[in-house]
């Protein structure tokens, strides 16, 4: 067996991003750790608010300045810490080490213009290369994610394209310097139903191709069974659960995990079961109390899970849970009756 | 259904805006209150108001009265803002040349926003022919540089205090109308002006009680913020020798006459001025703090 | 481009029209008779008729008008009651001089207005922030011709340094105060729509990606979002000519520029309507050519030329 740290692209540790505003300190992403080994997807799930996008623009160090900030944590991208590098040698390794799919095209690319020239610059930021060369490899992207007569799209601007053409620009322009991460945040929600499965499928042949590892974000837990091997569940700026996806899917421990397994349709439903809501919306991650995040909205609550917020717990290799009352759940798995 | 029901809810129509409209200038009024820059702009307004009513008794001389030997004093405890070549107190002649500017601000301000509100309602609610005629006219009126449409139209009529007001009342409108038939189309097609029109009511009627209070937020702000450009271009116009007619003391005037003393006497040319430029941008930091206090997200 | 380039011209044509009749309605309702005043007094009967027959006065409105158009597009702008001589004679020699001025305050709006407005938003709530913010809001309050004369005394008379009356042999010392002084209330307007655009550029989605390509601080605000921002600054800069053009009158006669703007001052003294009216056509007519500019200039930065210009808000 190859040691476990040379499969290990990118290892996030206790990353902790916190917003001052003038009602309180926001604390958007709070403990979260997880890793990525070279060429899997990893999906992050949860509602609006959770701090999944926090977290992908912290990796990139993109939070926005001055009322947010990495207050601790470490972000290793191949053994350096991105959470320790000044702006201009963060500067070498957006886009591309590590790039990012934002989630509406059509307002992610600079409508003044053309997306032959932006993916150039692109190129040209982080290659010495011609201007010509960088035209040439920019019509190799265009193919390569699927832009038909690619060397007359060149010249066109955002405007004159639609938004899936305008998403597979967004991701040839990520791809451009072959990065080692490719963020994806919400890359298909604003698309229709029919190019998202587009974008996905696309985004994931190109990473076998590169060789990239993805961080798909989304809320759609769809999208995560088909396209993701492994899962982290946040909840409220904290990961609550982690766990690859068959196992999320077929025995979600976290009651979070297992309302929003509730609140999805399913083909392979046999017995007519009702669709679960979680009752209220996320916390205001202002002043949270001393207890589980969830608390207020769990189901199963008790006592205990007021007064301390239980650690990530190991489950077993690879997969851990900050639940209090995860070992009734799975006692309840293991006896038949969830 | 559209009975009045005391003052402050004006009718409880299909959707009750009625009591919306209050609350809407209630709520403006208070975060007025808590802008500190906007009650410094009223605090000159008021000032200046009280200044232009009571001149008698703000001055300390007769702003005409000329005093051969008193000419081109410098400013001193008798004559505060120094004389003038003819040995006018420029004090009292300033006291005396608020009531030009704030008669010209208001009033001219007062004949663009009802022409304005005319043209723009017209437009606006019939659509169609009337619209495009009164934006092509618009459009006219905006190609006029505000001060030279002024000078042409002040030479024509000649100077004085009445075709003032005309000439910057009429040049102003086209502003208000573009605002106005902007509100009343967004008003035009809401729930309430449909209710009005199924229970019969008349277009003016429906003009009158429903478009017209739900548009008057914006016209205020721009009303507000117009008032100082036309107290500029009355002393614009005034310096050029075509405002009102000497010896009424008026400020654009004070600064032409002081043009060729700028060396000798510069405090006939610093006392008008600073008047003009206290008085603007009191209406002008009252205009922001109206547009922020109307429109919050702003 | 070419078809908007057009179509922004044909769309000048009714404006143009338009001012053309207002000015000449503003003529024909003189109560002065207009003979009378050329000849001045002395003059016999039968000559006025002779003038007002020549100068077509007699006619009915509309015949008057297609008159005034066919000399207008010959450039014949009338005759001054004062000088008995072509008004456009009269103009020709002054206006290249207001177009000089009116270049040299447009080139200060753009540079200083653009420069103070992007500090102001790239240092946002700083002392330079604050120091643009407050200076603005003084600058559009302060009457054109008042700046003049204040400059006039203070870098003329008691500094010395720069002349303060006349362009001279026009060199460039002769420009700098009068530039400034017509200049100051559109730098004002232009820095304030500058800080503010820029400020909601930098909130829109593109430049986080321009950021997350890698790009330095400076790239994505040098060249992502300024080409944004200047968008709607254009349009302010488009629609401020105006007022640079009324202004053109207060600085010239402050500053006894040989201009149109300082012949209409004379003209109004002298009571010779044809020449204020004259120059006031001229002068619109300057604006409405430099707008077209700005107008295709806006069309070249912004590839969706939008078919609605935005509402300006300053």
């Amino acid at each position: 067996m190859v040691s476990k740290k040379q499969h290990m692209i990118l290892e996030v540790k206790n990353l902790k991003t916190y917003f001052d505003t003038p009602e309180g300190v926001v604390k958007a992403v709070d403990g979260v750790s997880f890793d990525l080994k070279k060429g899997e997807v990893l999906g992050i799930v949860g509602e609006t608010g959770s701090g999944k996008s926090v977290t992908a623009l912290s990796l990139l160090n993109l939070i926005p300045q001055p009322a947010g900030k990495i207050v601790e944590g470490q972000i290793l991208l191949e053994g350096t810490d991105l959470a320790r590098l000044n702006p201009r040698q963060m500067q070498k390794y957006r886009g591309s080490k590590i790039s990012m799919v934002f989630q509406d095209p059509m307002t992610s690319l600079n409508p003044v213009y053309t997306i032959g020239s932006q993916i150039m610059e692109a190129i040209r930021i982080h290659q010495s290369i011609t201007k010509n060369q960088a035209r040439k490899k920019t019509i190799e992207l265009l193919t390569m994610v699927g832009i038909p007569e690619p060397s007359r799209r060149l010249k066109s601007y955002p405007h004159e394209c639609s938004g899936g053409m305008c998403q597979r620009v967004m991701v040839a322009m990520a791809l451009a310097n072959n990065p080692s991460v490719l963020i994806a945040d919400e890359p298909t929600t604003a698309l229709d139903v029919t190019i998202q499965a587009q974008i996905l499928e696309l985004m994931v042949k190109l990473k076998d191709r590169t060789g990239s590892a993805i961080i798909l974000i989304t809320h759609d837990l769809g999208v995560i069974a088909k396209y993701a091997s492994r899962v982290m569940v946040m909840y409220g700026g904290k990961p609550v659960e982690f766990a690859d996806v068959d196992t999320i899917f077929y025995e979600p421990l976290h009651p979070y995990t297992r309302g929003l397994m509730g609140s999805i349709t399913r083909l392979d439903n046999k017995k007519k079961q009702r669709l679960l809501a979680i009752e209220g919306s996320c916390p205001s991650l202002i002043d949270l109390p001393p207890g589980c995040t969830f608390y207020p909205r769990c189901p199963y609550a008790r006592k205990r899970c007021a007064q301390s917020y239980p650690g990530l717990e190991q489950v077993n290799p690879g997969r851990r849970i900050a639940c209090h009352r995860w070992k009734n759940f799975r006692k309840g798995y293991n006896e038949g009756k969830p | 259904m559209f009975s009045k029901q005391g003052t402050g809810k004006v009718y409880n129509g299909a959707s009750g805006y009625g009591y919306k409209k209050t609350s809407l200038y209630r709520n403006a009024w208070r975060r007025l209150k808590k802008n500190k820059l906007a009650m410094v702009g009223l605090s000159i307004i008021c000032v200046l108001a009280a200044t232009a009513i009571f001149s008698p008794l703000v001055a300390t001389h007769d702003p005409t009265a000329r005093i051969k030997e008193e000419s081109f004093r410098s400013p001193s405890t008798e004559h505060w803002f120094g004389t003038d070549i003819l040995g006018r107190d420029i004090y009292s002649r300033v006291i005396y040349g608020s009531r030009i500017s704030i008669m010209v601000g208001v009033v001219a301000v007062g004949i663009s926003l009802a022409i304005g509100i005319t043209m723009g309602a017209l437009a606006g609610y019939f659509g169609g022919f009337p619209d495009t005629m009164v934006m092509r006219m618009a459009d006219i009126f905006f190609a006029f540089p505000y001060i030279l449409g002024a000078i042409a139209i002040m030479t024509v009529l000649g100077p004085g205090l009445v075709n003032i007001f005309i000439a910057i009342g009429i040049l102003g409108w086209a502003y208000f109308a573009r605002l106005f038939r902007g509100s009343v189309l967004s008003v035009k097609n809401k729930e309430y002006v449909a209710a009005a029109r199924a229970l019969g009511a008349s277009n003016f009627r429906i003009m009158a009680k429903h478009i017209l209070p739900n548009s008057f937020a914006p016209m205020i702000v721009l009303g507000t913020m117009n008032v100082g450009t036309a107290i500029i271009v009355e002393a614009s116009l005034s310096f050029l020798g075509l405002g009102v007619q000497p010896p009424t003391p008026a400020w654009g005037h004070m600064l032409s006459e002081s043009l060729n003393y700028i060396n000798i006497a510069p405090w006939m040319m610093f006392f008008p001025g600073m008047a003009i430029v206290l008085t603007v941008l009191g209406f002008v930091l009252l205009g922001d703090g109206l547009r922020d206090a109307f429109d919050p997200r702003m | 481009m070419l078809y908007y380039i057009l179509k922004r011209i044909l769309q000048m044509i009714p404006v143009l029209i338009g001012v053309t009749l207002i000015l000449f309605l503003l003529m024909y309702i003189i109560p002065e008779d207009p003979a009378r005043l050329i000849l001045q007094q002395g003059a016999t009967d039968q000559a006025l008729a002779n003038l007002r027959e020549k100068m077509g006065i007699d006619q009915p409105l509309h015949i008057q008008y297609f008159r005034y158009m066919k000399n207008l597009l010959q450039g014949d702008l009338g005759t001054s009651y004062r000088y008995r001589r072509p008004v456009t004679g009269i103009l020709a020699d002054a206006y290249p001089n207001s177009i000089r001025l009116a270049f040299a305050a447009i080139l200060i709006e753009i540079l200083i207005g653009l420069c103070a407005g992007m500090i102001a938003a790239v240092k946002k709530y700083s002392f330079w922030d604050t120091l643009v913010t407050v200076s603005t809001t003084l600058a559009v309050c302060v009457p054109v011709f008042w700046l003049g004369m204040i400059m006039q005394n203070l870098f003329g008379l008691r500094l010395g340094w720069l002349p303060i009356s006349g362009m001279g042999d026009g060199s460039i010392q002769y420009y700098i105060l009068p530039a400034f002084t017509l200049a100051s209330v559109s730098t004002a307007y232009v820095a304030r729509m500058t800080r503010s655009s820029m400020l909601e550029v930098m909130s829109h989605d593109y430049i986080t990606t321009a950021f997350a390509k890698g790009l330095s601080y400076r790239l994505v605000v040098g060249k992502h979002a300024l080409k944004n921002a200047l968008i709607p600054v254009v349009t302010l800069i488009g629609l401020n000519l105006g007022a640079l053009m009324g202004g053109v009158v207060l600085t010239e006669t402050v500053f006894n520029w040989p201009g149109i703007g300082r012949t209409i001052y004379l003209a109004i003294l002298e009571r010779d309507t044809p020449v204020v009216l004259g120059g006031t056509l001229v002068l619109v007519i300057i604006f409405l050519v430099l707008n077209l500019v700005v107008d295709v200039l806006y069309g070249l930065l912004d590839p969706r030329i939008r078919v609605a210009k935005q509402e300006v808000k300053v």
